[in-house]
């Protein structure tokens, strides 16, 4: 299959983010934080070292808390396939602030470039649709992640999930604090969320 | 009392600790129950999703649960995970957030494969539930009898809440009564 004119994963999430406003972002365990972080860090930047999986569902949690934000989970792949039981859950739950992006290089970028099911079999948009998200999309341009950017402001019609084929080169690793103490109260800070 | 009224009031007890569970969770403003559904927590799930200040999530895995807590959390509302104690094991490097974020992690948990048990496939896991969570970094709390449910619920939430310890509470088979589909 030919693979011409993939985005660069760090121009996508360099474009979803340039004009977040308050928004509330969730990165999944891998390459995804280090495109937020080469992005620029941020308070209200929830990074994941681990827990694979679940980076969906802290977006879920975290939607559902602050209905007066925009939250967005930006993933990969591998990250989205080991938690696609979550989409279920948030196709049942329709948390109109949530956007889910996933960065999808058809591989396993972190430990070896093993490809994953979205390489032969898997079609991430329409597992999202078939779990009754009604906004899914797959893009392909840079002006649609432009136009995704500006619609995870609109509080009223989420939620959504955009799935962005992209080159699978591994670029440089910016890494993000992982101290998760330091990430949490950071961002509940910046919502005014004191210590216990 | 009539022998009849003593029995009637037996039952009410023996009834009533879902309805004082619901009752403390309310008291500590707990606002997200994930959950995945069983026998033993059923009236507490139809009190959860009939309550107005209270959001009951259903989910497809256990491990969902624990995440969406951690990011309820992060956006300034508590929450509580019901699950089964075969739900356990399906958490378990999810699990891995509690110790990473220190965040108010309560769950409660039904317990199978421990008390007249008849179903063989329960007792793996239900067997080794304490010794999992403990191995996670999550203390546990057990309640056997109906009448000490409210205390054991309120010393479980206190902690897990005011002092961000992670805790499971584990209702015994016994309190709950064991199914026997084999009868």
């Amino acid at each position: 299959m030919s693979r011409t004119n993939l985005l660069d994963r760090r121009r996508v999430v360099a474009a979803l983010l340039a004009n977040r406003e308050g928004a509330l972002v969730v990165g999944g365990l891998g390459a995804s934080t280090n495109d937020m972080a080469a992005s620029g860090d941020h308070d209200r930047n929830f990074y994941l070292w681990g827990a694979m999986g679940g980076a969906v569902m802290i977006g879920l949690g975290l939607a559902l808390a602050q209905p007066k934000l925009p939250v967005v989970v930006i993933t990969g792949d591998g990250e989205m396939l080991m938690g696609m039981g979550s989409l279920a859950t948030v196709g049942l739950q329709k948390p109109a602030n949530l956007s889910i992006i996933v960065l999808d290089n058809e591989r396993y970028g972190e430990t070896g470039g093993q490809t994953s099911h979205t390489a032969m079999a898997v079609d991430l948009v329409g597992v999202a649709k078939a779990c009754g998200i009604a906004d899914t999309r797959a893009i392909s341009t840079m002006a649609e992640v432009e136009a995704f950017a500006k619609q995870f402001q609109d509080l009223a019609a989420g939620p959504r999930f955009a799935n962005v084929k992209i080159d699978a080169a591994n670029l440089e690793r910016i890494m993000p604090t992982r101290d998760g103490m330091f990430i949490l109260n950071r961002l509940r800070g910046s919502l005014g969320l004191g210590p216990i | 009392m009539q022998a009849s009224d003593a029995t009637m009031a037996a039952t009410d007890q023996a009834t009533s600790w879902p309805e004082e569970i619901f009752a403390v969770l309310q008291r500590f403003d707990v606002r997200q129950v994930p959950y995945v559904p069983d026998a033993g927590h059923s009236l507490l799930i139809q009190r959860v999703l009939g309550s107005s200040t209270m959001r009951g999530i259903s989910l497809t895995t256990e491990e969902e649960g624990v995440a969406l807590l951690l990011g309820a959390w992060s956006g300034g509302q508590r929450g509580v995970l019901l699950m089964q104690s075969s739900g356990v094991g399906n958490c378990i490097n999810m699990l891995s957030l509690t110790q990473i974020f220190r965040f108010p992690f309560l769950t409660l948990v039904t317990m199978r494969g421990e008390w007249g048990e008849f179903n063989p496939w329960q007792v793996p896991m239900g067997s080794t539930t304490q010794a999992v969570f403990e191995l996670a970094g999550v203390r546990v709390l057990r309640a056997s009898q109906p009448e000490e449910v409210k205390a054991v619920i309120e010393a479980g939430a206190g902690q897990a809440y005011n002092a961000c310890t992670p805790t499971a509470v584990l209702l015994s088979q016994r309190l709950i009564g064991a199914k026997d589909f084999s009868k």
